[in-house]
């Protein structure tokens, strides 16, 4: 998922309500646009479904940073592919958003002026090819751990838009490793390019499941309302269990000495990332938090034109038909 | 034909749509709406899978063992085939739909007579080419009329661009020593017999856009014989081809 820190909401109706509410959430049935729902459920769901559309669309940058320097044809069209499943993604997300009450418009406004957030990890440069494998194996792998889960989630139109962005999401995160296969075994330079990928994306990868568990505030709400599906160490656990055999089949070295399998646990025991740095990158301090929102902001700006004279043709294409009626 | 001229006319193809789908491309996640981001990102696709086929095909005519990417990636300018209308440089997005419709109208007819053609991999390549063309035009039409017939302002820029591109129009027509060979080995058409249809497609939805067809002639060319390709290619190449040059042979 690309939503990170999501605010719940409080809710103060009527306990006969909340109650139904809580018993069908927990009797696994969907709730649906027209359902009554409690406000702070609609209120954090906008949050979350908004929160992860922006970050589709923020997403599109930094891999469009790479689209015109492609270095084959058909990696150059795998990319653009992907890009576009990205806009397509932030799509339903946006309709899906729209079943709760708030447009596109809206919610764009807030992402242009800084009032809603996106996924950090979109805040990071993308400095060469072997970072287009990175971010497909490691920011797409996660937020597949994120996004399978929500495919059961308790909101039907969420849940749906889900299941068609996962599948998409896995051949993204395949595409990337097959880059990283490529890197790994290519030339020294190609080798050397993708391990400084891997050194820059690893702790960023981790920081995209949110703070620690003790210092998560408003995830039980969430995980009540099965908005959320499972914690953030679980699933960050799951993602480095997943992960690191993986940079081993490319003979790369995951940049954390901590890294070791733990008989006991059955899993791999590794390092918390540095906090203060995703806390200073959802501030607004990242290496390309400027440039991001800036270039979302260029794209509206420039496209105002555009947008008003597809609407003034439309007004005039009506008028002209009432006139002829 | 010979394999030689054969060459120099699947480059003058694969060229078009290598370079047109580069520039689309580079709009990435910066169009006026979601909904263009799709459909630019989607145009710039079908292009670049369209260069695969014609470039493939001039690597094996010309039988020197080089493939589609060694031709689109380690050619340089004097070397393209394209016309100068598609590596005319994005401006805003009513430019850039501009240039697509001048080439998608003849794009659309050219593949309409190349399905005909008597070289059965072109007709082949032509026909599956020619689904997503009849889209592009579909599309660039519509963007051309609604913005033409617009607010004032969307009227005023589809104008400014229609008079910057509309120069570059006629090198699509000018037939030379090549077109000629194909057209006599019944392998694709004459150049100048589309123009004509062209013309009356054109003035029909600028009509329907509210927009004027500059009156003068002129047109400019070079690009198709590759004597002469304007600044802007080179400069597209340095990014387009930068990997391939700064790591010679890596395979990506």
């Amino acid at each position: 998922m690309y939503a990170q820190m999501i605010k719940s909401e409080a809710t103060k109706e009527d306990p006969e309500k909340l109650a139904a509410f809580q018993a069908r959430i927990d009797a696994d049935d969907k709730i649906e646009p027209k359902d009554w729902m409690p406000l702070g459920y609609r209120k954090t769901l906008v949050r979350q479904i908004g929160q992860h559309a922006h970050s589709e669309i923020v997403g599109q940058l930094p891999e469009g940073n790479w689209v015109t320097r492609a270095p084959t044809l058909e990696r150059k069209a795998i990319l653009l592919a992907k890009v576009q499943d990205e806009a397509g993604h932030g799509l339903y997300l946006y309709c899906a958003a729209e079943t709760l009450g708030v447009s596109r418009d809206e919610l764009t406004e807030d992402l242009l002026s800084g009032k809603m957030k996106y996924s950090s990890i979109f805040n990071y440069p993308t400095l060469t090819w072997a970072d287009m494998g990175a971010v497909g194996w490691l920011v797409d792998g996660a937020a597949i751990m994120n996004q399978v889960p929500l495919q059961r989630t308790s909101y039907g139109p969420y849940a749906r838009a889900m299941v068609r962005i996962c599948k998409e999401e896995s051949f993204h995160q395949r595409q990337g490793y097959d880059i990283m296969m490529k890197m790994a075994n290519g030339t020294s330079a190609q080798k050397r390019m993708a391990q400084d990928a891997l050194n820059r994306f690893w702790y960023p990868a981790l920081m995209m499941f949110g703070p620690s568990d003790k210092d998560s505030v408003h995830s039980e709400q969430s995980m009540a309302w099965k908005i959320k599906m499972n914690t953030n160490d679980e699933l960050r656990q799951k993602f480095v269990d997943q992960t690191v055999p993986q940079a081993e089949y490319l003979g790369l070295t995951v940049p954390d000495p901590a890294v070791k399998w733990n008989d006991k646990t059955k899993r791999y025991d590794f390092s918390e990332p540095d906090w203060d740095e995703f806390f200073d990158v959802i501030k607004g301090n990242g290496p390309c938090n400027t440039e991001r929102l800036a270039a979302r902001n260029r794209a509206w700006d420039d496209g105002a034109w555009v947008r008003d004279g597809f609407l003034a043709h439309a007004r005039k294409k009506a008028a002209r038909r009432m006139a002829a009626e | 034909m010979t394999p030689q001229d054969l060459f120099q006319y699947l480059l003058r193809l694969g060229d078009n749509t290598l370079v047109l789908g580069h520039r689309t491309s580079e709009w990435c996640g910066t169009g006026p709406v979601l909904e263009e981001d799709i459909a630019l990102a989607n145009t710039a696709l079908d292009l670049i899978g369209q260069t695969q086929m014609w470039l493939g095909y001039a690597g094996e005519v010309e039988s020197e063992g080089r493939s589609a990417d060694d031709l689109a990636m380690l050619r340089d300018v004097w070397d393209f085939r394209n016309v100068l209308l598609v590596e005319q440089p994005n401006g805003d997005f009513g430019q850039t739909m501009m240039r697509q419709f001048l080439f998608d109208l003849w794009h659309d007819l050219m593949l309409a007579n190349l399905q005909k053609s008597a070289d059965p991999r072109i007709a082949e390549i032509a026909e599956k080419a020619s689904k997503e063309v009849r889209y592009h035009l579909e599309r660039s039409t519509d963007t051309v009329v609604g913005l033409g017939d617009g607010s004032p302002e969307s009227h005023r820029r589809m104008q400014a661009a229609l008079n910057l591109l509309w120069p570059y129009v006629g090198e699509l027509f000018v037939p030379d020593d090549i077109d000629a060979a194909a057209v006599a080995a019944g392998i694709g058409p004459d150049p100048a017999g589309i123009g004509a249809q062209y013309r009356n497609l054109a003035d029909e939805v600028m009509a329907r856009a509210t927009l004027a067809i500059p009156s003068d002639p002129f047109a400019h060319k070079g690009g198709k014989s590759g004597f002469r390709h304007t600044e802007h290619l080179g400069h597209m190449l340095t990014e387009m081809q930068w990997l391939q040059r700064a790591y010679p042979g890596a395979t990506w």
